[in-house]
């Protein structure tokens, strides 16, 4: 914390708010790590350990052949380097591709033979006992005890992906008897080969950008959803991501599916233990929206953010695209980006579909030496297509935070409408905030309209609260809650409490 | 990185028939220098980022393309304006059409005399301002008009000029190609407005270095020829001192395709850069305004107005960035790029950036893009205006915020009559 200590804090920034922000990246509460067992593949990417991670997920031959194809043309390609982050070179052979633990082979029976590193693992992550049996891989242990939660309070089942492999999906029988899949992409690979097939890549096509293509080459988990037609999933989904082994890259693919007129809300969350050498993670999050459909989408994003020194944390290329496939479908990004040394993310949603409608609400803060460069596109191609772009950047210590954007309208999506707004504070005169959007704007029909602004604490707005009657700390809380508010209210309950406490920028006794 | 072998041809194929300038020992290492900038970049390419959506080809090719010479059928823009007028023929300096050059407190040269002399102050500007203006992003036809312009003018003013300096570009020959540079000193507490209007060839690269010293104010109102199928890219590379004003407008009517860079840093406290343009495209036209403001020195302003009227497949765009350093607090930016797209066929693309890294700053910008209003055309409608006059009415209401910006009033109404005129020629056409 020592950068942001040392930071002359302009009048008018409330210490409280520069202590909220400490508060995300100084003492990162998931950056422990478990010391268990791992069964590692050789380091290092080539064909063989393409076909070995094939192998062990025991995929079908077209699989294998799906992510060699990616690794090849992964081979011929460059990394990019447009985004305005800054990064040591990757070695790509210095990494581990495959991490499993080891106690992981055997499905545990019970409570009391599943590996209690693993256990501790998911309690201190702070996930239910109750959940935690499951989320360990218990057989049986999804009946009975979640049965009798029913009604205390809203479920959500989980998906943990420990390193390379799921560890456990809950509430699965509840979701089959709804009809909804929900389960580790590798299970679904083997289960439900139709689906994959026919989805997979296409949204994210395999040689959409480098990241994406080496992830196709090596994914080695992630999860799966398929929402069939008219089902309104009657919980909320979740992934947890843990990064834990040491020099080992994450590479986690999602696959949602809202079939005609159905609903799913999604959540991600990721943590992982404080290292002084970097990690990589990147993964690939594709979704497809058929008619009337509806998705929701939150994340956030708590991977280590490296020290003050800037040292370590994960660098996070991530590649998540939206399909809004059938007319009237509907895709909601929410984002709080508050982890990763380097954050490379562009949530995007292709709007297809006829009166198809896109959101994006983002909320990143970077600290210390944390860099971010996030975003969104939203590609209108259909008629009446509709976009929302709201997007709050808050820079600290030496940080840099990007918002980079693209709204294309193509000539026949006629009568499409977007607004976007990008707001940016600084707090401190080390760090920057940068905007960077691209607006293309095909036919007239359309109405665009893109805002943003960059600013310390609005001195306006401090004004009219202090006329008022309010005391300038009490103004400044104010101001700084609405800051993000737009965002946070987008979020899932679930999620609004640990955003919540991650933003902590709203003020104890303020208002609202 | 060395260059790619296409960008190096490009290149090659545009420089195989020039040969640079002669003048003095200090020109001439300029201009070599700018030759070797120009080749250690390469001429811009349609995959250059900065070239996302304009074309470059016809810039960059060895030859102008034929555009035929447009019979004004009004009076020139400016006309009624006292000023001192310098006519440049498809680029070359018309003495026999231009006024004696001498106005009280500016000394006014054509470069070619300047770059002569063993000593002169523009030494210390000639290619510097386009040198500094190249880092972040390169702009290789800027040093390439660096490396091979054959005429301008030099001006230096020393005190509060009484005239305006009006630099008017004919354009006779269809197949002309004119390289024009432009250096401009505004000594400190000086003031001096520079006007500039036609086509000046079938083709221009235009670029004019700009000094503004401390508490000096320049002016600037641009009206770009009205030939169809002229192509012209221009920079402007100005320098501000402290509570200095630079005041820059352009009006753009017609033109197959037009790239106006410019590149203004705020380097002394206090100063204000204005920057602002308004134009009017129909069918086969394409313009882009590109504009790069650095601050670097605190409590300065920065203003970027542009507005565009898009129609029958006209295309638009805006490419503004501010960049705040880290010590420029205090720092008022504000940017708006809006595009009024007539129908359907028009298309606007906008790319407004801010890069900041003070923290005390106010920085804004907005972009938008649509079609007129139809609740304002009907409620026009509904007291009596004809249709087509309420669409030229709420074009022009749209296009004011951008001539407000152009602070001499009699100017601000000359321009502002040349748009409604262009508009009245199109009525319903």
């Amino acid at each position: 914390m020592a950068a942001l200590d040392k930071t002359e804090v302009k009048e008018g920034v409330d210490q409280e708010t520069v202590d909220a922000v400490q508060s995300i990246a100084g003492k990162y509460k998931h950056g422990w790590e478990t010391e268990i067992e791992m069964e590692y593949a050789p380091k290092g990417v080539n064909e063989d350990i393409v076909r070995l991670i094939s192998e062990k997920n025991g995929e079908p031959e077209w699989m294998t052949e799906w992510r060699l194809g990616a690794f090849r043309r992964w081979q011929g390609m460059t990394e990019p380097d447009w985004a305005m982050v800054h990064y040591p070179m990757i070695d790509y052979q210095d990494q581990y591709y495959y991490a499993k633990p080891k106690s992981m082979t055997e499905k545990p029976k019970s409570l009391d033979e599943v590996d209690p590193k693993l256990l501790e693992t998911y309690e201190k992550l702070g996930i239910p006992l109750q959940e935690q049996m499951i989320l360990a891989g218990v057989e049986g242990a999804e009946g009975t005890p979640a049965d009798a939660r029913t009604g205390e309070q809203r479920k959500v089942a989980v998906d943990a992906v420990f390193d390379s492999v799921s560890v456990g999906t809950t509430f699965q029988k509840e979701l089959k008897q709804a009809g909804v899949i929900f389960c580790s992409i590798s299970d679904a690979i083997r289960d439900h080969p139709e689906l994959v097939r026919k989805y997979l890549g296409s949204v994210v096509p395999v040689s959409d950008n480098y990241f994406a293509t080496l992830n196709s080459a090596v994914f080695s988990d992630g999860s799966f959803v398929y929402v069939p037609p008219g089902v309104r999933c009657p919980m909320e989904l979740s992934t947890y991501f843990r990064i834990n082994a040491e020099n080992t890259g994450q590479f986690e693919r999602t696959l949602i599916i809202a079939d005609k007129g159905s609903y799913v809300s999604y959540l991600e969350g990721c943590t992982a233990p404080m290292r002084e050498t970097t990690q990589l993670h990147a993964a690939v999050v594709e979704l497809v929206a058929l008619e009337d459909a509806e998705i929701k989408y939150s994340t956030v994003q708590n991977w280590y953010p490296g020290d003050e020194e800037g040292r370590g944390g994960i660098f996070n290329f991530v590649t998540k695209r939206a399909d809004c496939r059938g007319d009237r479908s509907k895709v909601m990004w929410t984002q709080v980006e508050t982890g990763s040394a380097v954050t490379w993310k562009y949530p995007s949603c292709i709007l297809r579909g006829n009166e198809s409608q896109g959101e994006f609400y983002s909320i990143a803060i970077t600290n210390n030496y944390q860099q971010a460069d996030t975003g969104t596109k939203m590609i209108h191609l259909g008629k009446d297509t509709r976009s929302r772009i709201v997007s709050k950047g808050i820079s600290a210590g030496k940080a840099q935070n990007t918002y980079r954007g693209q709204v294309a309208v193509h000539p026949k999506a006629k009568d499409a409408r977007n607004f976007t707004q990008c707001d940016s504070l600084l707090i401190g005169d080390k760090c920057g905030a940068h905007t960077v959007p691209y607006i293309e704007v095909r036919n007239n029909s359309s109405r665009v309209e893109h805002e943003a602004t960059t600013s310390k604490v609005d001195d306006d707005q401090l004004f009219y609260c202090r006329q008022r009657g309010m005391d300038e700390e009490e103004a400044v809380a104010l101001v700084v809650n609405g800051f993000c508010k737009d965002v946070l209210q987008a979020l899932p309950m679930e999620f609004a409490m640990e955003a919540q406490q991650l933003v902590a920028i709203s003020l104890e006794g303020s208002v609202g | 990185m060395a260059l790619a072998q296409a960008k190096q041809d490009v290149t090659e194929a545009r420089l195989a028939a020039l040969s640079l300038p002669e003048g003095a020992g200090w020109i001439k290492a300029a201009r070599e220098d700018a030759l070797a900038r120009l080749r250690a970049m390469g001429l811009p390419g349609r995959r250059d980022e900065y070239w996302k959506w304009t074309r470059p080809d016809a810039l960059t090719a060895p030859d102008a393309a034929q555009a035929a010479v447009f019979e004004g059928d009004d009076t020139p823009v400016f006309g009624e304006i006292d000023r001192v007028r310098l006519v440049f023929v498809d680029g070359v300096f018309d003495a026999a059409q231009s006024d004696d050059p001498t106005l009280a407190g500016v000394e006014i040269e054509r470069l070619e005399a300047a770059a002569q002399t063993d000593i002169h102050w523009l030494k210390e500007l000639y290619g510097v301002l386009e040198t500094r203006g190249q880092d972040p992003v390169h702009r290789p036809l800027a040093a390439l008009n660096t490396a091979y312009a054959t005429d301008g003018v030099v001006i230096r003013a020393t005190g509060k000029a009484e005239r305006p300096v009006s630099l008017i570009y004919l354009h006779e020959s269809e197949t002309s190609d004119a390289t024009l540079h432009h250096v401009i000193k505004v000594e400190e507490g000086a003031e001096l407005t520079v006007l500039e209007n036609g086509p000046a060839a079938a083709r221009l690269n235009m670029v004019m270095e700009v000094e503004v010293a401390d508490n000096a104010a320049f002016h600037h109102v641009r009206a770009q020829g009205r030939d169809h199928e002229r192509r012209a890219v221009t920079h402007l590379f100005a320098r501000l001192g402290t509570e200095s004003v630079f005041k820059s407008f352009t009006m753009t009517a017609n033109g197959v395709l037009t790239r106006n860079e410019s590149v203004i840093e705020l380097t002394g406290d206090n100063a204000t850069a204005h920057i602002a343009g308004a134009c009017t495209g129909d069918g086969d036209f394409h313009h882009d305004d590109t504009v790069f403001i650095t601050h670097d020195a605190a409590h300065c302003e920065s203003r970027q107005v542009y507005k565009k009227v898009l129609r029958n497949g006209a295309a638009g765009v805006f490419q503004g960035k501010i960049l705040v350093k880290p010590d420029a607090q205090k720092t008022d930016g504000y940017q708006i790029s809006q595009a009024l797209l007539l129908d359907g066929d028009s298309q606007f693309f906008a790319k407004p950036e801010l890069e900041i890294y003070a923290d005390d700053v106010q920085c804004s910008h907005g972009s938008t893009t649509g079609a007129i209003d139809e609740t304002a055309i009907f409620y026009l409608r509904s007291r009596g205006v004809p249709e087509a006059e309420a669409q030229d009415l709420l074009t022009l209401a749209f296009l004011a915020e951008a001539i407000e910006e152009i602070e001499d009033e009699t100017i601000a109404e000359d321009i502002r009559t040349r748009l409604e005129a262009w508009l009245a020629r199109r009525r319903g056409g």
